[in-house]
């Protein structure tokens, strides 16, 4: 069988398949389906340094090939976390990652230095993307000054691997990725979802309680796809590719695109089993195209 | 309770008034248990315009057969897809148990189990499950009108139906809150199932009365296991998911204003 590992700084993953935060719960909710040793990674919820309720219902519009959300980083906060849910998660046999929020530097930097404290923790991914907040989140990761100065302050107080993940509602993806890359960041993530919305004729108002939210699933993939080229090009760190991947065939993509690892999303609400399920599509594509490693065919498409 | 995903062999669709249909699906294998009030996420194929899975309440089981009902309203495209789903020929992937279940009565207790529309699907098998316990369900269910009127044959071999249309075109004029089986005050529990003004009449009744009552929430979810959070529920311990804390909410729990 071809060998599926990759690094990301000095840290190696088993493959390149990552569940994806926000989607994949603290892993728990997909033990029945998943066996977590079948992954490179899991990246658990967005967490925060204080519990937030999140956004008002309705939260969820589906879309055409996609959902918008207005989840709004609900979660229970690093106390919580430390003290409930990191103890369950070291048997896991496979990276775990946290996904850091905050509305200010500070809170992004003493939330990175708790988690920096957590030794089964290798990671975390540094969300300057979310668009569902109203401080913080996609405003970091919109704003390049403010982009440079979360990551660099992140950067300071976390030794560990640091992805920065990386907000698609930008116009130049790459500048972005180069501020991360020039602050320190082992890899960056993209893309976080596309801001939307969607209206409901009938009762005249918005779907969602924010009125805007966040695009994900197969309707980003072709936008997702792009960005992640034009970052792989500019940055010499690894890009994991992210943004409607339902299949081993989109994975695929995103790697020949440049991606080193990708990120299952959205899909996993439809099919538990899809993180698994591209582990095992790209296996049988490399095995049938006689490549003896993933990393052969990342960035194929800007070689053959 | 372990979750699964299986395909299921379509062995009914009947159309029942409207736009409601029942699904029978059978399994190959032996059904796992399913609590009254559980659900099921049904993947929807062939409907280009449907992303997400269907969140359907279980309106039956039945053991000797492995085969789940599910009573369905048309709603959009990914309904009616469903609605045309051929016995003996299609099949449907479900992604089931989901949520908790109703609390079942102790022995010797008055229950009264009220529902209108759609609303009426776990409680078929909620019934059932009373009846096995070893007391008499009463149903108390509520319509538009009569043409709206929902097959009903299985209730009554559980237990007495007390009927109501809101234009008097059958069975009792107005909702299942002017029955007057509803305004007696010795009922020990009450289910409720159905539109969200129903379900926050029947909680403000039983409230007042306190009476022990439980309702199904029907919320917009994606996943259906307790991942994407959106399909909250604001109660008195904060925001929990409806497809896991719930579907089933203990009216005593929940943020509802009877003024509202």
């Amino acid at each position: 069988m071809a060998d599926l590992r990759i690094k990301i700084g000095s840290l190696e993953f088993r493959n390149p398949v990552i569940l994806a935060s926000g989607t994949c719960g603290y892993g728990a909710e997909l033990e029945d389906f998943i066996d977590m040793s079948q992954l490179g990674g899991i990246i658990v919820k967005g967490t925060t340094l204080e519990p937030r309720e999140g956004n008002a219902y309705p939260r969820m519009a589906e879309t055409a090939s996609g959902m918008l959300n207005a989840v709004g980083l609900q979660n229970k906060g690093i106390d919580y976390f430390e003290k409930h849910i990191y103890p369950l998660l070291a048997r896991y046999d496979t990276h775990v990652i946290v996904n850091v929020n905050g509305n200010s530097v500070d809170d992004y930097t003493e939330l990175s230095r708790r988690i920096d404290n957590l030794e089964s923790i290798p990671a975390i991914e540094l969300n300057i993307s979310c668009p569902n907040v109203k401080q913080g989140g996609m405003i970091f990761g919109t704003n390049p000054a403010s982009a440079r100065e979360v990551i660099a302050a992140v950067r300071k107080v976390y030794k560990k691997i640091l992805i920065v993940k990386l907000s698609p509602n930008v116009t130049d993806i790459t500048e972005f990725a180069r501020i991360s890359e020039e602050e320190g960041a082992d890899a960056v993530s993209l893309v976080n979802t596309l801001l939307g919305m969607a209206v409901d004729v009938r009762t005249m108002k918005p779907k969602l309680s924010t009125v805007t939210g966040g695009l994900s699933g197969p309707a980003i993939k072709p936008v997702a796809l792009r960005m992640v080229w034009q970052a792989a090009r500019a940055v010499r760190i690894p890009v994991i590719g992210l943004g409607g991947i339902m299949n081993a065939g989109d994975a695929l993509e995103f790697i020949m695109a440049g991606a080193t690892a990708v990120q299952v999303g959205t899909a996993t609400f439809i099919e538990p089993r899809t993180a698994p399920q591209v582990v095992t599509g790209i296996a049988d594509f490399l095995a049938e195209k006689d490549f003896d490693s993933v990393s052969r065919i990342i960035g194929a498409i800007n070689r053959f | 309770m372990k979750k699964r995903i299986e395909d299921l062999v379509v062995t009914g669709n009947r159309r029942l008034a409207e736009s409601f249909f029942v699904i029978e699906a059978t399994s190959a294998g032996v059904l796992p248990e399913i609590l009254p009030g559980q659900f099921v996420q049904a993947l929807v194929t062939e409907s280009p315009s449907t992303f997400l899975r269907r969140p359907l309440s279980i309106h039956d089981v039945d053991r000797t057969s492995n085969t789940i009902s599910l009573l369905v309203q048309i709603a959009g495209p990914g309904t009616e897809r469903l609605s045309r789903l051929v016995p003996g020929v299609d099949k449907i992937n479900l992604l089931f148990p989901l949520g908790n279940s109703f609390t079942l009565p102790s022995k010797g207790q008055r229950v009264l189990l009220t529902g209108g529309g759609c609303g009426m699907a776990p409680l078929l098998y909620l019934g059932r499950k009373i009846s096995e316990s070893g007391v008499e369900p009463q149903f108390a269910l509520g319509f538009r009108n009569r043409s709206r009127i929902l097959e009903h044959n299985e209730f009554r071999k559980l237990g007495t139906v007390h009927l109501a249309t809101e234009d008097g075109s059958e069975g009792h004029k107005g909702f299942v809150t002017d029955l007057p089986v509803f305004r007696e005050n010795d009922w020990d529990r009450v289910y409720c199932c159905g539109p969200e003004p129903m379900m926050k009449a029947v909680a403000a009744s039983c409230r007042e009365r306190n009476i022990a009552c439980e309702v199904s929430l029907e919320n917009l979810m994606a996943c259906g296991m307790g991942i994407c959070l959106c399909c909250i529920v604001p109660t008195n311990a904060g925001n929990l998911c409806s497809c896991t804390d719930g579907p089933v909410f203990n009216i005593n729990d929940l943020k509802w204003q009877t003024s509202e």
